[in-house]
């Protein structure tokens, strides 16, 4: 196949630029793994999840490295924004597909959108000043696991939303114009006709909604009161995976810092595993 | 008078639908015009009377993925002659025209076979420069395709693309190639807008400059009036007809009246066995007065089809 | 009429009431008006507290006391010179692979998939974990300390994929036409798509760039580690240089009585980002308007 020499020259400048890409998720999984590798192998595995405690400053030895507080904080945060967000973001999504007339959709479109762009830092910011201290006058200490879970949702709440509904609004019309025909209501045409036809994209935005509470750092640092314990009511006090490090990698040395980077590595393998399910749920569909 | 004294440029007054309709006797001037579009003189005195082949097809087949969309076609086409092809849709006819250009390419899964000649080379053959082909045998689509840039960008962009340094050259070629097609009157105030802004047919007329502004020796039509009103399309044709000895033309059309008119030979496609095939090939005076294959002749009466 | 209407057969009255349908109805605007309240909360509770505490000069003057007094000049320009250099690495990289996917992979081919997949990841990985990445690498192993080179560069990676995703589908909105034209006047693909399809492409740029950049501004927990804290007006790319963002995280936690300028802050953030918002909406709109009009 003939190919003019300035042809060859683009095609390979874009391979390589595109390789970089690929580049930086193997450094990532790499510079992950070689900086974990000094406290996996001194203090093993199993200590991450079998220690008394989270003090990790005493060296491998007399340290003590538990994580799953964390891990049960970051999923506890997660799981009830989620459960919070999905009904409210699919309110959301059938308000601006299928309630509001026309002009107010177009604005409280655009209004969710905003939502969706104000930075975590902000939310966090917003929580420390008005919301834990409204918890507090009904549950102290306030900065808890719920303010975390609260602030998670407004976070994740406009993700869900906006991939609903562009979910949505790839049903087709006549599947919609059909349903009319059949005298259902708006409810029943909504239930029967454009969740089930949108169900794959909806799930999809759930699982990345997922992803980004997961991940989500600042705003739950801020809020949830950053205690290392295993919370027995919404009301206490949790600490995240994230903000753990986000809190401890500017004093940590060595295996303390080393410890650090093996729960960066526990929460890319939650990232993985969740982008993993949604590509496999979204095959042969192209990006939303 | 033979066809090949017809004068291409129009006269600069003349409106459009009356492109090219005078005729004058081959001037010193318009020899001298050729000269300036590199154009040697006694490449011009071919015309449809030598039949002479300049593109020859020789059991040409294509593949899409395994499906034979077209099979076997063997066809001579001959220097300054238009050569419609013609037949119901989706019987290989725009295929066929892909193949002389290699355009083909552009197609996922689409493989070809036999040969195409074109001055007696394969332009299948790895050697072949694809650019320098694909100049020399340019294609006008069904749908007009400007680019979005403005009318002047439109036309010196490719001309600088295939190497032509000088602006001023480009400049004096882009209006060469306007006054050809009939539009430099409309546009000559308004170069520099949006060639998107212009009407249907005001874009397929400066597609049509576009390719004729590279000089090029074939030029491929591909169902070249359909996406236009009728008015459009009469100018159109109008100038088709006037690029009847000076360039090779092949039309497809699946519009009989408009090959009637134009055409100086007919190919008739139909499709034979699930693929699309030559039935009949000919003078188009033969083809449409006494055709010898009996679905060309239900096929130009109208029957079928 | 009323013989008309007294005609009426039972079936048509409206006096059936759909109990689901109603409250269906009534729920999911419940649902928009309690997103609409917060929305209005959070952004009037910032312009409440801010905005007493906004002026010009707080946009120039140097943090003083920690941050409780003065302003956000050199934090501003710390800003500033991150994004720089994330959009000035992100843009090349992030339209490469964009034009790499569009117009020289088949969906599905090998190569293009690697990519692909790497991006999703990419794209979810958390931004703590950038942070962590970047601090291993930039910062430490290739020794560029807390500087505002590392903090953009660690940002690059972040909006590498929204960058991509977005300008590639501005690529495939481009019709096949352009492409096809081109090929016919054997122009090379090189010439066509410097021409031609990138500048037909330019809207997704753009909306991947407001994208990009809306993400960059926002980020905190990823420059944290890697360009810094340090409040002082940066003198090269090689300083640390705190970012607006992080400034608001350690006014509002780290300094008590800090909350009136971290308001002001988080309203100059804010502000900044639907502006660049607009901005480039409003400079697309003229300059794509200028080469190509609707018929």
């Amino acid at each position: 196949m003939y190919r003019p020499s300035s042809d060859m020259l683009l095609l390979a400048i874009l391979r390589c630029l595109a390789l970089i890409a690929v580049a930086i998720v193997l450094l990532i999984v790499v510079f992950l793994l070689i900086e974990s590798l000094p406290a996996v192998r001194s203090v093993g595995m199993l200590r991450f999840f079998g220690d008394a405690s989270w003090h990790p400053a005493g060296g491998a030895e007399a340290g003590r490295f538990n994580l799953t507080p964390m891990l049960i904080g970051t999923v506890a945060a997660a799981a009830g924004a989620v459960l919070l967000a999905v009904p409210l973001g699919m309110g959301s999504a059938l308000f601006c597909r299928f309630y509001a007339p026309r002009r107010i959709g177009g604005v409280y479109r655009r209004l969710v959108e905003l939502l969706a762009g104000i930075p975590s830092v902000v939310y966090g910011f917003w929580g420390l000043m008005v919301l834990a201290p409204l918890i507090r006058q009904w549950q102290p200490p306030g900065q808890s696991l719920l303010a975390g879970i609260l602030i998670l949702t407004i976070m994740i709440l406009p993700t869900v939303a906006l991939l609903s509904e562009s979910s949505l609004r790839s049903v087709p019309r006549s599947y919609l114009d059909g349903a009319s025909a059949l005298g259902l209501s708006r409810w029943s045409t909504i239930r029967g006709v454009a969740l089930p036809a949108a169900w794959g994209g909806i799930f999809t935005a759930v699982l990345l909604a997922t992803g980004r509470a997961i991940g989500e750092t600042m705003a739950v640092l801020m809020v949830a009161g950053n205690v290392v314990q295993t919370p027995a009511s919404i009301f206490e006090p949790v600490r995240t995976l994230t903000a753990n490090i986000a809190l401890e990698l500017g004093y940590a040395m060595e295996h303390h810092r080393s410890a650090l980077f093996v729960s960066g590595l526990v929460l890319m393998v939650m990232i993985v595993v969740i982008v993993s399910l949604a590509s496999w749920i979204n095959r042969g569909r192209v990006h939303v | 008078m033979t066809r090949s004294n017809l004068q291409i440029t129009t006269p600069s007054d003349v409106s459009a639908g009356e492109v090219a309709r005078a005729v004058t006797g081959a001037s010193a001037e318009d020899a001298a015009k050729a000269e300036h579009l590199g154009v040697a003189a006694s490449d011009r005195a071919p015309c449809c009377m030598d039949r002479e082949p300049v593109v020859c097809t020789e059991h040409l087949t294509v593949q899409y993925g395994g499906q034979t969309a077209m099979r076997d076609v063997t066809m001579p086409i001959y220097r300054g002659c238009i050569t419609g092809i013609v037949g119901p849709s989706g019987c290989g006819k725009s295929t066929f025209l892909n193949c002389l250009n290699r355009m083909t390419d552009m197609t996922e899964g689409c493989r070809v076979s036999g040969r195409v000649l074109i001055d007696g080379g394969d332009i299948n053959h790895g050697t072949v420069n694809l650019l320098a082909l694909r100049r020399r045998v340019g294609m006008i689509f069904q749908k007009p395709n400007p680019f979005p840039l403005s009318i002047r960008k439109n036309l010196t962009f490719p001309l600088k693309e295939h190497g032509v340094r000088s602006g001023s050259q480009r400049e004096s070629l882009m209006t060469t190639a306007l006054q050809q097609v009939g539009l430099w009157e409309e546009v000559k105030d308004r170069l520099d807008a949006p060639a998107l802004g212009l009407s249907g047919g005001q874009q397929q007329r400066l597609c049509l400059a576009r390719a004729l502004v590279l000089e090029p020796d074939v030029v491929l039509l591909d169902e070249p009036c359909s996406a236009l009103d009728p008015i459009a399309s009469g100018v159109v044709e109008d100038l088709i007809d006037s690029l009847r000895g000076r360039y090779t033309v092949i039309i497809v059309t699946h519009n009989l009246a408009h090959a009637r008119r134009l055409a100086d030979d007919v190919a008739v496609f139909w499709l034979e066995e699930g693929a699309g095939t030559v039935i009949e090939r000919g003078p188009a005076e033969q083809v449409f007065t006494a055709p010898r294959h009996p679905a060309t002749a239900a096929y130009v009466e109208g029957r079928r089809g | 009429m009323s013989d008309v209407k007294s005609s009426q057969p039972a079936w048509m009255s409206n006096r059936h009431f759909d109990w689901p349908d109603r409250l269906a109805t009534v729920l999911v605007w419940l649902v928009a008006i309690s997103i609409v309240a917060i929305f209005v909360w959070i952004v009037g509770d910032l312009v409440r507290h801010g905005v007493p505490h906004l002026s010009v000069s707080f946009l120039f003057e140097a943090p003083r006391d920690a941050g409780r007094a003065g302003g956000v000049g050199p934090i501003l320009v710390s800003t500033g010179l991150i994004l720089g250099v994330c959009l000035a690495v992100s843009i090349p990289v992030g339209v490469g692979t964009a034009m790499l996917l569009a117009e020289f992979t088949r969906r599905g081919g090998g190569f293009g998939l690697l990519v692909r997949r790497s991006l999703d990841v990419l794209a979810g990985v958390p931004s703590i974990v950038f942070g962590l990445f970047g601090n291993a690498l930039f910062v430490i192993y290739l020794g560029m300390g807390f500087s505002i080179l590392a903090g953009g560069l660690t940002l690059a990676c972040m909006v590498l994929p929204i960058l991509i995703r977005s300008t590639e589908e501005g690529f495939r909105a481009v019709p096949d036409d352009y492409r096809r034209a081109a090929a016919a006047l054997g122009l090379t693909r090189s010439a066509a798509l410097w021409q031609i399809l990138l500048p037909a492409a330019t809207p997704g740029l753009i909306v991947g760039l407001v994208l990009g950049i809306g993400r960059a501004l926002a980020e905190t927990a990823a420059l944290l580690f890697t360009s810094g804290y340090v409040d002082r007006m940066p003198e090269s790319v090689l300083d640390s240089g705190r970012a607006l963002s992080i400034h608001i995280y350690d006014l509002a936690m780290n300094v008590p009585g800090g909350d009136g300028n971290a308001y002001a802050s988080a309203l100059v953030l804010i502000v900044l980002l639907l502006a660049i918002n607009g901005l480039t909406f409003w400079l697309a709109d003229r300059w794509l308007g200028r080469r190509i009009t609707p018929q």
